[in-house]
């Protein structure tokens, strides 16, 4: 008996995963890029464009 | 502070990702910069990787015994070896949060809680695949099998506990203790499913160890364990980058907000 | 930190302390079993230890977000985190406290439902030592859970999923230790002695480790 099917199956079930943790990374990337543009156009600049040192938050 | 650890910053492409992180933790937006020039070419070689990977693991011969389901293997051994590493990369960002405060560290571990929980999905998912046909079973309560689910377990309280709080520096703090509370508990948790399941071993279960691997599978292994170890790193940095700009919306729209009460 | 110790037990015996509610749940848990499994006492006698340990397990956990939260509420928190002696001293304390007060009563009742479950006397009293040496680590370990989910308006759901798997370890080794006095050929001292050193274990890493979540969640 061969066992195609499985081999199949994990495969596929392994791209899925894999192809959907890189949708989601890349589309969260690129809402949080618009975000980011958005609020650059609206004038919102970061404290450090102001400031000096670079923080996160 | 961080100007000191910035002493450390070398060549990035030269340095082992591990290492260039950790270097230049002192700074995101440093971070920042350094991801945009080095995720083209992680994502490059991990394609690269993959595509070799693939078409060595199809093109080798399948085991006398197991047949062509041998192959399961190269992907359900990187994706268990990754769910534990991923839980390593989150204990030492752990610790990275709890002694030096950084805030990429906080970052690093949650991007990784996600990316752990999908793969050690994978680890089971293909495990159980490769159940079916060679023990006739979709699912055994194996030590590691076992040990493997608690740990799929870990990483989604986890994420709910991470989704639960709305303070992300809070958050990654209190979620760093778990971490490393998990962290001392996994030998034991994994001894003391050893022991379990020496108690019921059932005689049918075929086991799959022995000295079965050779040459012939373990280059195929080899390249998709490091395929997959750089897929982790690539998404990981690149999830920790979202991570950072979804940070600063939010402080922006906070600081917006208070621009517009303040003008009022 | 005896007053401390007093004061919390007087707190949870106090109406609305809620000590209670775990031996109730425990007992209508185990309760329930017969009507899911059917009434074969034989079968009843056998998964018996299992049951009470897993019965028991679930009604520590019940009242463990509890444990930091009303003290949270009245900001007796902070005042502990002032003191100067060590913070996770006084966690264990705590720890100790609330012991006393769900799991012991828990203890106490697992050789009335072992009854209710056909388990012969050896089965009886080794659940109970085993509960007595088990439930206390459950509380530990348990409390970096509560420390964790402290700040959380609706924790307690949470604090039994984060604790859940990292209580696993007791639950096997105490329904091991039960079952090895019952089947002959098993040892009991083995695994029971294994108990008692998670037990031992936990007793350090939970106090610390909850400690540490408490700094982290103030603020």
């Amino acid at each position: 008996m061969s066992h195609t099917f499985y081999i199949a199956m994990s495969y596929g079930l392994t791209a899925l995963v894999i192809l959907s943790l890189i949708g989601w990374v890349m589309l969260d990337g690129r809402a949080r890029r618009r975000e980011l543009a958005e609020l650059e156009t609206s004038g919102i600049r970061r404290r450090s464009a102001t400031h000096s040192a670079g923080e996160t938050r | 502070m961080r100007p000191a650890l910035i002493v450390f910053q070398k060549d990035p492409m030269t340095e082992s990702f591990a290492i260039t992180k950790f270097s230049d933790l002192a700074n995101p937006t440093r971070f920042l910069a350094l991801t945009a020039r080095i995720l083209p070419w992680m994502a490059g070689i991990t394609a690269l990787l993959f595509v070799i990977g693939l078409y060595l693991s199809f093109t080798t011969e399948g085991d006398y015994q197991q047949g062509d389901t041998v192959r399961i293997m190269y992907v359900h051994v990187p994706a268990a070896w990754l769910s534990m590493m991923c839980y390593t990369v989150m204990a030492i960002s752990a610790i990275g949060t709890l002694v030096w405060r950084h805030p990429l560290a906080d970052v690093s571990h949650k991007a990784a809680a996600p990316l752990g929980a999908a793969f050690t999905l994978i680890a089971l998912v293909t495990g159980s695949l490769w159940g079916k046909p060679m023990w006739g079973t979709w699912w055994v309560w194996d030590a590691r099998l076992t040990s493997v689910f608690v740990l799929f377990l870990m990483y989604l309280g986890l994420i709910a506990l991470n989704r639960a709080l709305d303070d992300p520096s809070r958050a990654a703090r209190v979620s760093a203790v778990l971490i490393l509370v998990g962290f001392v508990n996994i030998p034991i948790i994994k001894f003391s499913v050893d022991w379990w399941n020496t108690l019921h071993q059932p005689a049918s279960v075929v086991r799959l160890d022995g000295p079965t691997i050779d040459a012939e599978f373990l280059w195929p292994l080899l390249v998709m364990a490091v395929a997959f170890t750089l897929l982790f790193f690539t998404l990981h940095v690149a999830a920790m980058r979202n991570e950072i700009w979804r940070r600063r919306v939010t402080a922006q729209r906070r600081m917006a907000a208070r621009m517009a009460g303040k003008e009022e | 930190m005896i007053n401390l110790l007093l004061r919390d037990l007087k707190l949870s015996v106090r109406a609305g302390g809620g000590a209670l509610i775990g031996v109730l749940f425990f007992l209508t848990v185990v309760a329930v079993i017969p009507f899911g499994v059917g009434p074969d006492l034989n079968l009843l006698s056998r998964i018996g230890p299992a049951i009470l340990w897993i019965g028991a397990l679930l009604s520590a956990l019940l009242g463990l977000d509890r444990l930091f939260q009303t003290d949270r509420e009245d900001g007796s928190l902070d005042l502990m985190l002032m003191q100067e002696h060590p913070l996770a001293l006084t966690v264990l304390v705590k720890c100790l406290a609330h012991w006393i007060a769900t799991g012991l009563p828990l203890v106490i009742a697992s050789p009335l439902l072992g009854l209710f479950m056909n388990m012969n006397e050896v089965a009886i009293g080794a659940v109970m030592l085993t509960l007595l040496a088990g439930t206390p680590a459950i509380t530990f370990i348990g409390a970096v859970g509560a420390a964790v989910a402290v700040a959380l308006p609706r924790g307690g759901l949470l604090v039994s999923i984060l604790v859940l798997p990292l209580a696993i370890p007791v639950l096997i080794f105490g329904v091991s230790a039960s079952y090895a006095a019952v089947e002959e050929p098993a040892p009991f001292m083995p695994p029971f002695l294994i108990l008692v050193a998670l037990t031992m274990f936990f007793a350090v890493l939970g106090p610390v480790g909850a400690a540490l979540a408490l700094k982290n969640a103030g603020d």
